[in-house]
């Protein structure tokens, strides 16, 4: 796909294809929660249910050759970058043909031809690394950016300051993209959060966007913008957009919250109301760019990619022991 | 052979290294003046876009380090003394030492990370500190240990040209010292102990900046007639454990000098390795000569106390010498 000049909307083709990519993430993600519930998956999965427009909105606007990192919750940054949903599913099933050989699990996907530089476990790891990469492109003067995706929660994390200060004073040829998603894994996130986001950003008098995160069309014009002025030497740019964490910060976390809530079902309720993906959906018919038929497709489509993984994955080898003493360092035993 | 000082063959191979390749950039604190003048002259030399000063924020810089190299740089980043290691050390351990394993080897890391460690000069307790032993610990992470000028030019040229991450710990306070240096590009390999000095009576393995005292040592004790081999590991990982295993084989008595402090020191690793793989040939329990479990303290005398030096690596030969 072309990425779409600077504050137009997606054309045709680029809506569905928003809509589609949504959608796979969403399916994905519902399979593993399931397999999660199952208590067959090797470890924990962190679910970006409710956020997949943000992923498929920033990304769908980028090349393989521009950089993404990730956070904890990365499979839709996965997918949504044009990782491949076999090589994912494979990968948190521990399999040989994962994307990472098994040796990274859900919190490590990464895919370095795409451009996809890990999902990460460290809660604001991927900020100073986006800074690096963009840093590096901007030595090679090569027109690639670096987007950092982080959440609510990392904009607490002294390094958040760090690198708006490092990429500002440099010019450097990236997009935070702060998904404030409400929760800082357990805790609300304006329990342990002063101020807005958005107000720490300007304050380097970087350019900024706040954006309805469940609104796909609108995180694609803000990251239109955003990436144009990257490539163009303008320097960095911030976009907070707001989402809802619909899943918990973790599959299974009820057992460890042991009758503890943080939040009712009344405000997950309200915007399972304003899913994204529905919403999209429904403006695409409304604008007369898809049918309920077109929907059908593009689901029995998705449905069948979901398949496609599972049954790759599942008839995958399990992952080779032997790679862990292989890949500690290159060309060198640990 | 030219005779340098360890801080310019330092410089030697920076400058060396970034002639031959285009890619190799630098960046850290205070890099372009240079305080411990390593990598003084570079920013005359090479411009802004290959060597350039940065805002004081460890955190972020060594993350930046992970995020050039996957860009297709070969990255250098000075955190100008060991103690700031610390303040960098999320994106060290947690990203740097796993990211080639964690993407299934997707990722290289071609990135050197200098900085200077040890006491010795009133630097106190947050300017002294030899984390070898935390580096050794991270798995994914070789560790460079120059005792000499010659050593400094050829790990380093080593370190930039390799495909991981390096730390390339500087004896700071023997910045000035002077030693031959080969001519031209010479590198030395990791995992390749040196045999500093030859004997036949006690090993002394000597880390970094404690190789000078001990060869200072080993000279005292053969006028007193007792013969000490000088093993210099010249890097901790890789550890070329053969050499230290064949020269403890053959005098059956071996002391280990390390400035870190001795609790889970690189010393107390290799005098494991000699309880496994020597064990036949030991005549002595292996002695530790290291820095006790403190923090180093400013006043000259009191850092005196607990500096481990040539007097204290005689005393520790003696008792392997005698015992049992």
């Amino acid at each position: 796909m072309t990425p779409a000049a600077e504050n137009s909307g997606p054309d045709p083709a680029q809506s569905l294809a928003l809509y589609e990519r949504m959608l796979l993430i969403r399916r994905m993600e519902e399979k593993l929660s399931a397999d999660s519930a199952a208590g067959v998956l090797p470890g924990a999965v962190h679910l970006y249910i409710g956020q997949e427009a943000v992923a498929a909105g920033v990304c769908m606007q980028l090349e393989d050759t521009d950089w993404i990192t990730s956070t904890h919750r990365g499979h839709g940054h996965f997918l949504g970058k044009g990782g491949d949903p076999k090589a994912m599913m494979a990968e948190i099933w521990g399999k040989k043909t994962g994307i990472c050989k098994g040796m990274g699990g859900s919190m490590h996907v990464a895919d370095l031809s795409k451009g996809i530089l890990g999902a990460n476990g460290i809660v604001g790891g991927g900020l100073a690394i986006s800074v690096g990469a963009a840093f590096g492109e901007k030595l090679s003067d090569s027109g690639r950016v670096a987007v950092c995706f982080f959440g609510d929660c990392a904009s607490n994390q002294g390094v958040f300051m760090e690198c708006l200060n490092v990429s500002t004073l440099w010019g450097l040829p990236l997009v935070f993209v702060c998904e404030h998603n409400h929760f800082s894994e357990f805790t609300r996130a304006e329990q342990v959060t002063s101020g807005n986001i958005v107000d720490r950003a300007r304050a380097f008098k970087i350019h900024t966007a706040v954006v309805g995160g469940n609104d796909v069309e609108a995180v694609w014009k803000a990251t239109a913008e955003a990436v144009a002025r990257a490539r163009r030497g303008a320097g960095p740019c911030f976009i907070e957009a707001e989402t809802y964490r619909i899943k918990g910060h973790m599959e299974f976390e009820k057992e460890l919250l042991a009758g503890g809530a943080y939040r009712n079902q009344q405000e997950i309720d309200d915007w399972i109301a304003r899913d994204p993906i529905a919403r999209w959906g429904g403006k695409l018919i409304e604008r007369g760019v898809a049918t309920a038929t077109t929907l059908e497709e593009i689901a029995t489509r998705v449905a069948q990619a979901v398949l496609d993984a599972v049954k790759f994955s599942h008839d995958s080898e399990p992952a080779d022991t032997e790679l862990v003493f292989d890949l500690m360092f290159a060309g060198q035993r640990p | 052979m030219a005779r340098r000082r360890y801080t310019q063959a330092i410089n030697d191979a920076l400058f060396e290294e970034m002639e031959r390749d285009p890619k190799v950039i630098v960046f850290g604190e205070d890099v372009e003046l240079a305080i411990f003048g390593d990598t003084r002259g570079l920013l005359e030399r090479f411009g802004r876009n290959r060597i350039r000063n940065t805002p004081i924020c460890e955190a972020t810089l060594t993350g930046m380090a992970v995020g050039a190299a996957a860009a297709g740089y070969r990255v250098v980043l000075h955190m100008m003394f060991s103690n700031f290691l610390y303040t960098g050390f999320d994106a060290i351990a947690n990203q740097m030492a796993k990211l080639r394993l964690m993407t299934g080897g997707q990722l290289e890391l071609p990135i050197t990370i200098m900085s200077g460690y040890g006491g010795g000069r009133s630097n106190a307790a947050q300017h002294s500190d030899t984390p070898h032993s935390l580096l050794m610990n991270l798995g994914g992470v070789n560790v460079a240990v120059p005792s000499n000028p010659a050593d400094a030019k050829g790990l380093l040229k080593t370190a930039i040209r390799g495909r991981n991450p390096t730390f390339f710990m500087e004896a700071s306070g023997q910045g000035g010292t002077s030693g031959e240096v080969p001519e031209g590009d010479c590198t030395v390999a990791f995992g390749e102990a040196a045999v500093a000095r030859e004997g036949h009576d006690v090993t002394v393995i000597a880390i970094g900046t404690m190789v000078r005292p001990a060869l200072a040592a080993a000279k005292q004790l053969e006028a007193q007639g007792i013969s000490v081999e000088v093993i210099d590991p010249r890097t901790l990982v890789p550890l070329d454990e053969d050499s230290i295993v064949r020269s403890v084989n053959k005098t059956g008595r071996a002391v280990v000098v390390d400035e870190g402090r001795d609790r889970a020191s690189a010393a107390s690793h290799i005098a494991a390795i000699l309880a496994d793989k020597a064990f036949a040939s030991l005549k002595a329990p292996v002695k530790r000569v290291t820095v006790p479990n403190v923090a180093m303290p400013y006043a000259p005398n009191a850092e005196a106390r607990v500096f481990p030096g040539e007097e204290q690596i005689i005393q520790a030969v003696r008792t392997a010498r005698t015992a049992p």
